[in-house]
């Protein structure tokens, strides 16, 4: 059969992009293949581990379980557009500051979920943190230190937003 | 080995009758897709037997929920994330509300969908045994028509059901008259969080004067499907509270229940697991005495 391929278009982290890939190809794939977007991590492939976290319309989805063709006209937010120019998002400064990162391979997914945990409850208790953290799996940390780094973060927006 | 996307053709429609008449045309050669937390997996393991998919996704004819004075109607569309964030729902139908924060992770609860929880036909799936007991009503929709049954005569075994190649599930109907019933639900599985059940309880009641007026009991994980535990249920509706009730109840649902062994479980296990369950929420029925 001839493969199936087609263009599909979207904005990434605020840019309007097009790709020519085929509609079953994963969001994950294209970002990384198609789109040179190698923040975005691939760890089980199958739902369970949070790293390729990326935010779709707004809301926080595993880029595995995504085919590139239900990502048409959507919104798409990737780790690499957390940082504006040299400066560091607060979650990214937080992480570097108290540890949550280590080998780095959970970071970005980490980084997504905890994103969206703070656009939707911006004084997250531990609990919440737990829960908004829970489908992304750290091998490394221990995952104390980077619920640590959320709550630090959480620290350092609302003291830019107060200052602003 | 990882499926090849070349090789699998996947088209979207930008509505719910062009969906209709595309599997309509060709019944079972259309493998409906929505949030993908299922088949996208078995695309990426390579065991994904679907040649032609069609894409659920954004179809606004799916993605609803309609709160009327008597039913809440959930569109097979709604994802869990929906669901559980939904005040109407969590107040009428706590169970479903609370089933849905615990399907996997936040972001499998943003793609994940009510009619893909259901049409997968998992018995360990976690929105079934709520919408048993709150004896929900399932639609189904073809270029044929609509018709509505009982969620409870949907399954017929293991991954099997009524749903005809040409069907799609359009709506859940649930009749508001559950908020003031005592209400229980566990699942049992080896983590809190992104585990998959070994043995889940939902069940829900009317107690008054120490007697049982109404009982809906529902499992996960103990068949071949989801199911009703009707002959638990017929061995404690009008019973007192005793001892005796709790025994023969006990040993009623160690009767009906029929799981199996498996990667996750063996049967023994989860026969005593659901039996303890049910003692949890009869001791619970006996505390709340809780009124119609």
């Amino acid at each position: 059969m001839t493969p199936c391929r087609g263009h599909v278009s979207f904005t990434i982290n605020g840019q309007q992009t097009v790709v020519d890939a085929p509609p079953m190809k994963r969001l994950l794939d294209v970002l990384r293949e198609d789109l040179g977007l190698t923040g975005t991590k691939e760890g089980c492939g199958e739902g369970e581990c949070g790293s390729c976290s990326v935010r779709l319309n707004g809301q926080l989805v595993n880029s595995c379980l995504v085919p590139i063709l239900q990502a048409s006209n959507a919104r798409i937010e990737t780790v690499e557009g957390l940082a504006i120019d040299a400066e560091l998002h607060p979650l990214q400064k937080a992480f570097l500051e108290c540890g949550g990162a280590q080998c780095g391979i959970c970071t970005p997914g980490m980084l997504m979920a905890a994103t969206h945990l703070l656009a939707h409850t911006p004084n997250p208790t531990m609990d919440e943190i737990r829960e908004g953290l829970a489908g992304n799996l750290c091998r490394c940390t221990g995952f104390i230190k980077i619920f640590e780094s959320v709550i630090a973060a959480a620290v350092i927006k609302g003291r830019e937003t107060h200052a602003r | 080995m990882r499926g090849d996307p070349q090789n699998l053709e996947l088209i979207a429609a930008a509505s719910l009758p062009e969906v209709l008449a595309h599997i309509s045309a060709a019944p079972g050669s259309w493998t409906p897709i929505a949030g993908g937390t299922e088949l996208m997996v078995a695309h990426a393991a390579g065991r994904l037997s679907a040649q032609k998919l069609i894409s659920l996704w954004g179809l606004p004819e799916l993605d609803f929920i309609r709160v009327g004075d008597e039913t809440i109607s959930i569109g097979g569309g709604v994802t869990f994330g929906r669901i559980r964030s939904h005040a109407d729902i969590a107040s009428d139908f706590p169970l479903l509300s609370r089933a849905a924060g615990w399907i996997g992770s936040i972001a499998n609860q943003n793609r994940a969908t009510l009619a893909g929880n259901i049409v997968n036909g998992s018995p360990a799936a976690d929105a079934p045994p709520a919408l048993l007991i709150y004896d929900a009503e399932i639609e189904l929709a073809s270029q044929r028509g609509s018709r509505r049954l009982p969620y409870s005569d949907f399954h017929l075994g293991y991954k099997q059901s009524v749903l005809e190649p040409d069907e799609l599930v359009l709506a859940l109907h649930l009749r508001r008259r559950f908020a003031k019933h005592a209400q229980y639900l566990r699942k049992v599985g080896t983590r809190k969080a992104m585990a998959i059940t070994k043995v889940a309880l939902a069940g829900t009641a009317i107690v008054m004067n120490d007697t049982i007026h109404e009982i809906h009991l529902a499992a996960a994980s103990v068949a071949d499907r989801p199911v009703r535990l009707i002959a638990t249920e017929e061995a404690l509706l009008g019973k007192q509270l005793t001892r005796e009730t709790w025994r023969a109840a006990r040993a009623e649902l160690l009767n009906e229940v029929r799981p199996i062994d498996d990667i996750r479980s063996t049967a023994e296990y989860r026969k005593h697991v659901a039996a303890n369950l049910l003692d949890e929420f009869l001791t619970q029925l006996a505390h709340e005495g809780v009124q119609a």
